[in-house]
């Protein structure tokens, strides 16, 4: 949908072909609603088995990490460690959901999650990691696109956190202040958070934006 | 200052234009108080108005006299389009949450498209007093009930992938601004039993709740007092406050996108028809059928009846009046017809409280065991606030005015003994609104009248209607739709609880 939003460019006649029709007929309608929910749906199987191939874990007691290898390989070994919790997660850019925290939720010795640039976390995700509120001790949330400031706040029950990193997240409305609350709230908590642009200008642009659609 | 600074500047660009429109326009800067507008015309160009006005006259005859034309669709009767069609399937009384709730699980369950035409009936389409939008928005799942935990759960369920049932294509996606805070609840010695009873409710239920001691409360939450505190509650998933306002227009926005349509009006009347049945005891029993709604329209004697099939009485805190329409409660005092719809409006006060050194980002929706509750509210050190009044010391409910006193009286003390920080706080505002309040056991009413053959109840929650709304939508849509409850069983919520006098009270009320 950005298309809708950068008016400088005229979508593709494809897209307005369609949008034409599914303003107009139910049934064009219901086909373009099945082609999203298929994609998400696929998505989600992928995703399960995306997030299996991309992840890096590392297990409790083993320095090394089990990662795909530059072309794609995974080896089997891991299956040697079939009972043995996993310390360290490493999730980044996958397509990893509120869903897929299932799988993780048995996993009561978890100190590392990282998940940068997750598209599908969004605050009823960091919500529902609570369940590694006792073991849990460095969060890695940057770039992900859905968080905003009300899901930061579910992070209040990770108390044994040392490490957060809520770099660039876009949704994040005054990130100044919600990372000054950030670390009040989580004193023993070291907090990264990079990519933000603090500059008063910015701010008084926002002011401009909000105070011209308010007159029209 | 700046604006008369700018006028000089305007007036030597203005004095080349000729006509007073062009002048006022350059003079209404977006970003000025507004400025006088001086009209800068000289002679020649009072002429050129008088020549534009003639034209517009003219103009104007014209239109007139295309339109009296009978291929013009300009009467001289007054169409009323606001009216409500004549016959419809189902009539849903109240534009709240709860009722534009039930109107999209409606249109959502319907099996052929278009199978169920159904109408909403909003009186105040500004929603000045429903009690929809001067709710605080919490959402919890502490409750005693099984029932009240499964339908915060199924909400909250609902509420997490909200865009996927009320995504409509091409517009924004809904953001409801969840803060996920959870709710703690207080509890002193004499009721800590009692809490301890609910949390394995709770958590046999499926919420996911944690008991606190004095000593770790202390330590979670340091602004605390623990004094007279045995045992707090604290949400951990699932629980905190919302936009109501957002979740309302996303369910209006969806339903009327699925095909049903709003109307301003207030339903003044019914007309329905009686069967007369005799007991097993010989007593001659009147159920009564509604065949016809009569909705007036708003600062008008104009009224249409809407025939309908079934009714859902959704008006919040003036369902018991609607009832009182109908007979319900109006029949002698020893019979199921004497005895009323016990949902009556209790006025509740909410006031906002700035505390520069107040609690943090974490601060959970606190209720202490006293009834006073409060939460954040935004980044800036701001707090809502308000206790329950006694049961007999209850507000007048014909206006929603607020009672400042009130604040100051019993709100204040409290407040201050148990977080100690309150005790320097401003307050900045206030409002009221209304507690659908059952007066019967202060939990939801769900289901048909035994009297009513077609009219469905979903009201009376109290004060958590809007928490319960997407959940009870479904429920209500299931019953009408399938003839029973499907996902959640919540029998226990029908009328047979009043007429058998026998109160399922929910004690965890605010």
């Amino acid at each position: 949908r950005q298309w809708i939003s950068s008016s400088a460019s005229r979508p593709p006649l494809v897209s307005r072909l369609l949008l034409f029709l599914t303003q107009r007929f139910y049934d064009v309608e219901m086909l373009i609603s099945w082609k999203s929910n298929f994609k998400r749906s696929l998505g989600l199987v992928w995703s399960c088995c995306d997030v299996w191939v991309s992840s890096d874990f590392r297990f409790v007691g083993q320095s090394d990490w089990f990662r795909a290898n530059r072309r794609g390989k995974f080896s089997w070994d891991f299956l040697q460690f079939k009972n043995t919790p996993l310390e360290e997660v490493d999730m980044s850019h996958t397509l990893v959901n509120y869903t897929g925290l299932t799988n993780l939720a048995t996993q009561k010795q978890l100190r590392t999650l990282r998940l940068r640039g997750c598209p599908e976390i969004d605050d009823w995700f960091l919500a529902r990691l609570h369940i590694f509120q006792d073991s849990l001790e460095e969060l890695d949330i940057s770039e992900c696109p859905r968080i905003t400031t009300g899901g930061l706040v579910a992070l209040r029950n990770l108390k044994g956190l040392k490490l957060l990193n809520v770099s660039s997240l876009p949704r994040v409305s005054s990130p100044g202040l919600v990372i000054i609350l950030l670390e009040e709230m989580l004193p023993q908590c070291q907090i990264t958070a990079e990519g933000y642009n603090h500059s008063l200008r910015g701010a008084d642009e926002e002011d401009m934006e909000s105070r011209k659609s308010l007159n029209v | 200052m700046s604006a008369w600074r700018r006028l000089p500047g305007k007036a030597r660009s203005a004095a080349g234009l000729l006509t007073s429109t062009r002048v006022t326009e350059r003079l209404w800067d977006p970003r000025a108080p507004s400025t006088c507008s001086q009209s800068l015309s000289t002679s020649g160009s009072s002429r050129n108005d008088y020549l534009k006005d003639l034209q517009a006259q003219l103009a104007g005859m014209r239109k007139k006299a295309a339109d009296v034309l009978p291929s013009s669709s300009w009467t001289s009767l007054e169409i009323n389009t606001g009216l409500p069609p004549k016959r419809v399937d189902i009539v849903i009384v109240g534009g709240g949450v709860v009722g534009w709730s039930i109107a999209y699980w409606l249109k959502k369950k319907e099996k052929v498209r278009g199978g169920v035409q159904v109408i909403v009936v909003e009186r105040d389409p500004t929603y000045s007093q429903a009690s929809t939008v001067l709710s605080a928005g919490g959402i919890r799942q502490q409750f005693s009930l099984p029932e009240n935990i499964h339908l915060s759960l199924a909400s909250a369920d609902f509420m997490r992938n909200i865009n996927e049932h009320l995504g409509v294509l091409n517009e924004e996606p809904v953001d409801l601004q969840f803060n996920h805070s959870g709710y703690l609840f207080l509890a002193n010695e004499k009721v800590a039993h009692i809490m301890e009873e609910n949390y394995n409710t709770q958590r046999l239920a499926g919420a996911k709740v944690s008991l606190l001691s004095p000593t770790q409360l202390k330590e979670r939450f340091p602004w605390i007092d623990t004094d007279g505190v045995a045992l707090a509650s604290y949400g951990l998933e699932n629980e905190g406050w919302f936009d109501p306002w957002t979740l309302l227009n996303a369910f209006k926005r969806k339903a009327i996108s699925l095909g049903v349509t709003q109307f301003c009006g207030e339903v003044t009347g019914f007309k329905s028809i009686t069967n007369v049945l005799t007991t097993v005891d010989d007593e001659k029993v009147g159920i009564k059928r509604i065949k016809s709604v009569k909705v007036q329209m708003p600062n008008s004697l104009q009224y249409q009846p809407v025939d309908c099939a079934i009714v859902v009485n959704a008006a919040g805190a003036f369902s018991g009046k609607l009832a009182e329409m109908l007979g319900i409660g109006l029949g002698p005092k020893d019979s199921f017809s004497g005895i009323p719809v016990p949902v009556e409006p209790r006025k509740r006060y909410v006031y906002v409280v700035h505390c520069p050194d107040g609690p943090g980002l974490d601060t959970p929706f606190l209720i202490d065991y006293s009834g006073v509750y409060f939460r954040r509210e935004g980044l800036g050190g701001t707090y809502i606030t308000g206790v329950s009044p006694e049961e007999g010391e209850e507000p007048d409910t014909s206006d929603l005015e607020v009672d400042h006193q009130f604040f100051q009286d019993k709100v204040w003390p409290k407040l201050a003994s148990r977080v100690p920080a309150f005790e320097k706080l401003k307050v900045s505002s206030a409002w009221a609104g209304f507690y659908d309040y059952n007066t019967f056991d202060q939990n939801g009413i769900i289901g048909v009248h035994p009297l009513i053959n077609n009219m469905y109840f979903a009201t009376g929650f109290s004060g958590h209607g809007l928490q319960h709304s997407p959940a009870v939508g479904r429920a209500v849509a299931e019953l009408i739709l399938d003839g029973s409850f499907q996902t959640l069983d919540l029998n226990n919520f029908g009328f047979k609880r009043i007429l058998e006098q026998e109160p399922m009270l929910e004690r965890n009320i605010v």
